[in-house]
């Protein structure tokens, strides 16, 4: 949908600029002139949430860090004065601790857009996969970034995923001891932690730009899955979508106002107010909410290196998703099929998230079976949609039929019949 | 290789000059890239003064029986746990090949020796010469790094189904000797290096 730019310059200075760096038109033709199909529904506003929370993270980021102290002796107390002493320092790390969260279930709602609506087939396949890249990248951030207040959960946490690595063989003992620069968890973990902590948001930022430049060659897929074919089909982003987009942001914010001002420890855990003491693990540790479903995978099997593998395959996995749904049709709308085992992986998925918070053995509410054994259930299902599931339905599901052109989806179907879909 | 300025048309014959040029220059930079590289990558392994603090010495005398000391070793959490007789009978009574693990874990005895008490307590260490010690606290005494083998909670002592060391993280439980006997750490706690340096002390290391 890159097409023809329809930038004028007005002014001569304008002009001047757009010979020597065409910046302003590069504006123009992505975001205001921006031909986007006229459907898209507040799914489609995501997007541009994550872009806010990455800017609201890198920003209170850079602050905390003018008063961080990057060491195990001062990480802790440095923490406590941004909370006490510092003028509204609790105010910015709360903002960048939930933020983390906000970040995430911003993510994951993006996510499950994509998986509803086809939105990681072709052409969107490596838009897709540099959103699982993103998301990858936003992991490691978030996982370097809780261990920085060097509370107990930050410790054990950080104890807990590095041995993660040690399970390998061979490579992982000394891959361990690269990570740690010592023999354990210390004072050199930290301070590249902390260094990589820095660096990762910009790489994501990167990793953006990618994926904004991948999802403007064919444009934005939307709910009916049905391509463009007119600009009947299509407004400009601007002003149409700006302030759909800059709606769905002040709603947003308002729901991460209420937890950085209302309720701004509810989504940490408390023995992260202890320091972190080598000596005694806590005697549960989890993992922050939004890796709580990786977590019920790794335990779900008894051998450490498999629970490992099995762990990292479930993010690998989304890599090849574009080739595993072998079905035409893009959105699960007309897939009358797909949209149940769907909707069930999206349940499993948050029931694999509640086995990752409780302690294996103890019995669940699902017939008294223990969370390891609901946990080894949902984490089959899991792997059985993107394996099975998804390659099959596409040669069994008989799909429902789809109107001609995205304009007859919005407006019924009337005068000007649209050529059959062609995908 | 006399082709020193090529034209378009010389395509398919002899390599230039420059061709070789090409390919040297490539060759060299790339070979001299990767070389390069190891500076970066192994800064981030232990730094020198990390490796230098590596020893701890304990003083036995400080356990009474039936406690526990966690000393720091190489920033490591070690058990320096003083037993008593009934839990050392019952380690005792297990042989190597009745449980999950039959290696020793102990980096004073030979690789391979099999996991018997007597491999896992004090006896295995080694004693400085003319250094007299009892050999109730030889057996008596177990040594242990304190990171579980699964992925490196520190265990809770006298607890869990053998009485040993029980670890809250996955659910690991140790015997009183500190081989894993159920749950996922798939080896017994390991043994560091140590030595008497006289009656009641030891050095770590
Ligand atoms: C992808 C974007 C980012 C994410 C997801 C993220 C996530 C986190 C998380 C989860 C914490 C722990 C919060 C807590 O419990 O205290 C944290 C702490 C911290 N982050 Fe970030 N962060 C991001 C970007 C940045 C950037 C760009 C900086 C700039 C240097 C930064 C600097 C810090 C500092 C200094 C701390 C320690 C202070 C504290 O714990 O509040 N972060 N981050
Ligand atoms: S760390 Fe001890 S059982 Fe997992």
């Amino acid at each position: 949908m890159s097409g023809p730019s329809t930038y004028k310059p007005s002014t001569g200075f304008e002009r001047w600029l757009d010979q020597r760096l065409p910046i302003v038109r590069l504006g123009w033709d992505s975001f205001v002139d921006f031909p986007t199909p006229r459907n898209l529904n507040y799914w489609y506003t995501f997007g541009g949430i994550l872009a806010v929370c990455l800017m609201t993270q890198i920003i209170t980021g850079i602050v905390l860090a003018m008063h961080y102290v990057p060491h195990v002796d001062h990480a802790f107390a440095s923490v406590e004065r941004i909370m006490r002493d510092v003028n509204y320092g609790w105010l910015i790390r709360y903002i960048h601790a939930n933020g983390a969260s906000m970040f995430f279930l911003a993510v994951y709602l993006h996510i499950v857009r994509g998986l509803y609506y086809g939105s990681y087939k072709s052409p969107r396949e490596i838009l897709w996969i540099l959103g699982v890249v993103i998301y990858l990248l936003m992991m490691a951030a978030a996982f370097m970034g809780y261990v920085l207040p060097w509370g107990q959960m930050s410790f054990w946490g950080a104890m807990v995923i590095t041995n993660l690595i040690g399970s390998l063989p061979i490579i992982g003992g000394p891959i361990t001891e690269l990570l740690w620069g010592g023999f354990t968890v210390g004072n050199p973990t930290l301070n590249r932690f902390f260094s990589l902590h820095y660096l990762i948001p910009f790489l994501i930022a990167g990793a953006v730009i990618l994926h904004i430049w991948a999802l403007h060659v064919p444009g934005n897929g939307n709910p009916t899955g049905i391509s463009v074919k007119s600009s009947r089909d299509t407004l400009p982003f601007h002003p149409y979508y700006t302030v759909k987009d800059g709606f769905a942001i002040v709603v947003f914010m308002l729901v991460f106002a209420f937890f950085v001002f209302y309720w701004p420890n509810a989504l940490g855990h408390a023995d992260n107010y202890i320091e972190a003491n080598p000596l005694a693990t806590p005697a549960h540790i989890v993992p922050e909410w939004y890796l709580l479903p990786f977590y019920a995978i790794l335990r779900a099997v008894p051998d450490k290196l498999m629970g490992v593998l099995l762990m990292f395959g479930s993010i690998g996995i989304l890599f090849i998703l574009p080739w595993l749904d072998t079905s035409k049709v893009r959105s699960m709308r007309y897939r009358p099929m797909a949209k149940w085992f769907f909707i069930f992986f999206v349940v499993s998925a948050l029931i694999l998230g509640i086995c990752g918070a409780m302690n294996p053995d103890d019995p669940s509410p699902f017939f008294g079976m223990s969370y390891l054994w609901v946990a080894r259930i949902f984490t089959a299902y899991y792997f059985a949609y993107f394996l099975v599931i998804l390659p099959l339905l596409g040669f069994i599901e008989k799909p429902k039929p789809r109107p001609a052109s995205i304009e007859e989806a919005v407006l019924g179907p009337r005068a000007h019949a649209a050529p059959a879909a062609a995908e | 290789m006399t082709d020193v300025n090529p034209s378009p048309e010389g395509h398919g014959q002899e390599p230039s000059r420059r061709d070789f040029i090409y390919i040297a220059a490539g060759g060299a930079a790339a070979i001299g890239g990767a070389f390069l590289l190891w500076p970066f990558i192994d800064q981030m392994n232990p730094a020198a003064d990390t490796l230098a603090v590596s020893t701890t010495e304990v003083n036995l005398a400080d356990v009474a029986e039936g406690e526990q000391l966690t000393v720091m070793y190489q920033g490591k959490p070690t058990f320096v746990r003083h037993r008593t007789a009934e839990e050392v009978a019952a380690a005792r009574e297990t042989g190597p090949n009745q449980i999950p693990d039959g290696d020793s874990r102990n980096l004073n005895l030979v690789e391979g020796s099999d996991a018997t008490d007597q491999h896992r307590s004090a006896m295995a260490a080694g004693v400085r010469d003319g250094v007299e010690v009892d050999a109730t606290l030889r057996e008596r005494f177990i040594i242990m790094l304190a990171n579980c083998t699964h992925l490196g909670c520190v265990p809770v002592g006298q607890s869990g189904d053998y009485h040993g060391w029980y670890c809250p993280c996955h659910g690991s439980h140790y015997d009183t000797a500190g081989r894993i006997r159920r749950g996922p750490a798939p080896e017994n706690l390991h043994i560091p290096p140590y030595t008497f340096l006289s009656g009641t002390t030891i050095r770590i290391g």
